[in-house]
């Protein structure tokens, strides 16, 4: 900071930087928002406003709510998403636990080759994968959606690197209590690495709500639908694209991350440094 | 209450030799403190002991039964380790209660929902809850029961993780440098309990530590382990009387002891320092070391002299340091009466009585020494 000017000109440079920089991320979901409040008249006039003249937000959400089955879409993500998270836990842990708690011939590659699964995209994967299913008859079905997902290397190498900080000692002590080694894993391990599984759970479900691609990609479904298709099936209409409603459904589908994010506000943060740190 | 028996007990690590042939025995309701410098291989020792690592080879029985490749569980043995190693996420009650629902309860009975609607868990939990209490009531820690083990002190994790051994009703407890983690006062006093502990259960205790301090003061016998080997084992008295090797000399007992260089001449007397000592050996004539201990050291007489470098008064007692010659020896005399301290850079002459030799061959074995009847204790110092 220069001593000379009692003005911090470098604290006013960053403030203005980062208002920049959070007006261009926030952008837009505010035009997200400002369309969403629009009736279709003022959508298109060529006339730029973000406050709309005439608040038109409950037409277009009973709109949106009226030509596509919101609540269903809704319940689909909770499911897929729920179940992905669930089976991610449960291979993940015991994995995780072996990798960084047991002594095994060829530890070290096996941990290797979960490095390694990182590198690689899912889009690399999505055609063997899709002939899998295919193949398995799963096509166009709940489990289509949740299976490729549940070995999920990240959350094998979070969890490991967390319980490496977790003391051998603790084992030994389960050990020594007659608890098997499952039993440690659930008993011991999970309740110690609640942060590690809270930040991977922040992860995996904002991941997976998201995702459009794989969704669109084996579902044929209406029924099945989650809500990114949800949101496209607006633009697909062959009667024009219905931008009001379309932008209402977009903030009835980000509305529940958005207020997980409210109430979760300091795990998400602290689940973003864990990451970064370990 | 059992006795242990370690037989050509052998663990290496990647090809490095940690325990080269351990051969012990562990009387019933015996306080054994295994010391050692850290990497001796101690807790190494009581790992094998517990049933955490397999040995490479040899064997283990308690009381007569050959435990190798038996659980740890099903040794029946408690470890107190040196994290303590409680349960965060449980209360200290639920803490002490794990090994006894692990053995009480079956894999039914434990399912977190279904498992307490089931007849007979309500009257184990009763049981168990009795048996808890019990041990808090012993052990003083009955108003903590509710607290996690992050929210108590050093001292009361540990009396916890105590507690969590002694309610199983163990057939011996293992401690690992249970008391390291604590801050000296502490210690002190948790060694005058565990003591205590072992006299009011009368059960076999292994206990490691690199505390020669807590060793002496607690045990009934002391197994001292270097290099993986167990050079020797006896009282504390013995030990630190009677070391058998240089380095059992020099573990124990602070500050060290004093090794001074030696002769041994061919009709078997020893020189020390140029002064033939009043003793003799049967050993070759050659090089020797010859140790004393600081509280064997008198100061004002004797044959010896050397200059105050360092003095340290800790009250009750202070410590010499003294200076001898020009080769940079170094030598730590105890002084029981800290009134008449001599001054720094003084000369001060100095001797020992005979008895107070211990005598080790260049290996560092102990040399048998007997009394010399002709020579005269001390001469008469020379500068």
């Amino acid at each position: 900071m220069n001593n000379a000017h009692p003005i911090p000109v470098r604290a006013i440079l960053r403030h203005f930087l980062l208002i920049a920089g959070a007006a261009v991320m926030l952008a837009p979901f505010i035009w997200m928002i400002s369309t969403a409040s629009k009736p279709q008249t003022e959508i298109f006039s060529s006339e730029l406003h973000l406050i709309p003249h005439q608040f038109a937000l409950r037409d277009n959400l009973r709109e949106a709510f009226a030509k596509a089955n919101l609540l269903r879409f809704l319940l689909n993500g909770v499911i897929v998403t729920v179940s992905i998270f669930v089976l991610q836990v449960m291979v993940a842990l015991p994995a995780a636990y072996a990798l960084a708690k047991l002594r095994f011939l060829g530890r070290e590659t096996l941990f290797a080759l979960v490095l390694f699964g990182i590198l690689i995209p899912p889009q690399a994967t999505a055609i063997p994968v899709f002939l899998l299913l295919h193949e398995a008859g799963l096509l166009d079905s709940y489990a289509a959606l949740v299976l490729p997902f549940t070995i999920s290397v990240f959350g094998i190498f979070l969890m490991r690197q967390f319980f490496k900080t977790v003391p051998d000692d603790l084992v030994d002590a389960a050990r020594m209590d007659g608890i098997s080694e499952f039993g440690i894993v659930w008993q011991v391990m999970l309740p110690a690495a609640i942060p590690a599984v809270t930040a991977f759970g922040i992860f995996s479900v904002v991941a997976h709500w998201n995702d459009y691609f794989w969704p669109l990609i084996v579902l044929n479904s209406e029924q099945l639908r989650t809500p990114p298709l949800a949101v496209a099936h607006f633009r697909n209409n062959e009667a024009g694209t219905s931008y009001g409603p379309l932008m209402a459904a977009a903030m009835v589908i980000i509305a529940p991350l958005v207020i997980a994010f409210l109430f979760a506000q300091r795990r998400f943060i602290e689940g973003i440094t864990l990451t970064g740190i370990k | 209450m059992a006795q242990i028996e370690l037989s050509a007990i052998r663990k290496s690590f990647d090809g490095t030799d940690v325990l080269n042939g351990i051969d012990f025995r562990i009387g019933d309701g015996e306080f054994i403190s295994l010391v050692g410098p850290s990497g001796c291989g101690k807790s190494t020792l009581l790992r094998i002991i517990a049933g955490l690592e397999p040995q490479n080879s040899g064997q283990i029985h308690i009381d007569g039964r050959p435990v190798d490749g038996i659980r740890p569980s099903a040794r029946n043995l408690a470890m107190v380790f040196q994290s303590y190693a409680l349960y965060p996420h449980l209360s200290t009650f639920d803490n002490i209660a794990v090994p006894l629902r692990m053995r009480r309860l079956s894999a039914i009975e434990r399912l977190p929902l279904l498992g307490p609607l089931l007849p007979g868990r309500r009257a184990k939990e009763r049981g168990i809850r009795a048996d808890i209490e019990t041990i808090a009531e012993q052990l003083d820690i009955a108003p903590l029961l509710r607290r996690k083990p992050g929210q108590l002190s050093g001292g009361q994790r540990q009396r916890v993780a105590v507690g969590r051994a002694m309610v199983r009703e163990p057939l011996a407890f293992l401690f690992d440098e249970p008391l390291s983690n604590l801050d000296a006062k502490l210690r002190v006093h948790m060694r005058a309990e565990l003591a205590e502990l072992h006299r009011r259960l009368k059960a076999t205790f292994v206990y490691v530590t690199h505390d020669q301090a807590e060793a002496m003061t607690m045990s009934s016998r002391i197994a001292v382990m270097m290099g993986g080997e167990l050079i020797q084992a006896g009282t504390p008295a013995e030990i630190y009387n009677d070391p058998g090797d240089i380095r059992v000399a020099e573990f124990i007992g602070s500050p060290k002891i004093n090794i001074l260089p030696g002769r041994i001449r061919k009709d078997g007397g020893i020189d020390v320092l140029g002064t033939a000592l009043r003793l003799a050996c049967g050993a070759t004539a050659g090089e020797c070391r010859v140790g004393v201990r600081p509280e064997r050291i008198d100061l004002g007489t004797g044959p010896f002299s050397g200059s105050v470098v360092h003095l340290e008064n800790l009250g009750a007692e202070a410590f010499v340091h003294l200076a001898i010659g020009d080769a940079g020896l170094r030598l730590i005399a105890r002084l029981a009466d800290v009134r008449h301290l001599p001054a720094m850079g003084s000369p001060v002459a100095f001797g020992f009585a005979s008895d107070a030799v211990r005598a080790f061959d260049p290996a560092g074995k102990r040399i048998p020494l007997r009394a010399e009847q002709s020579e005269r204790i001390r001469e008469p110092a020379h500068v």
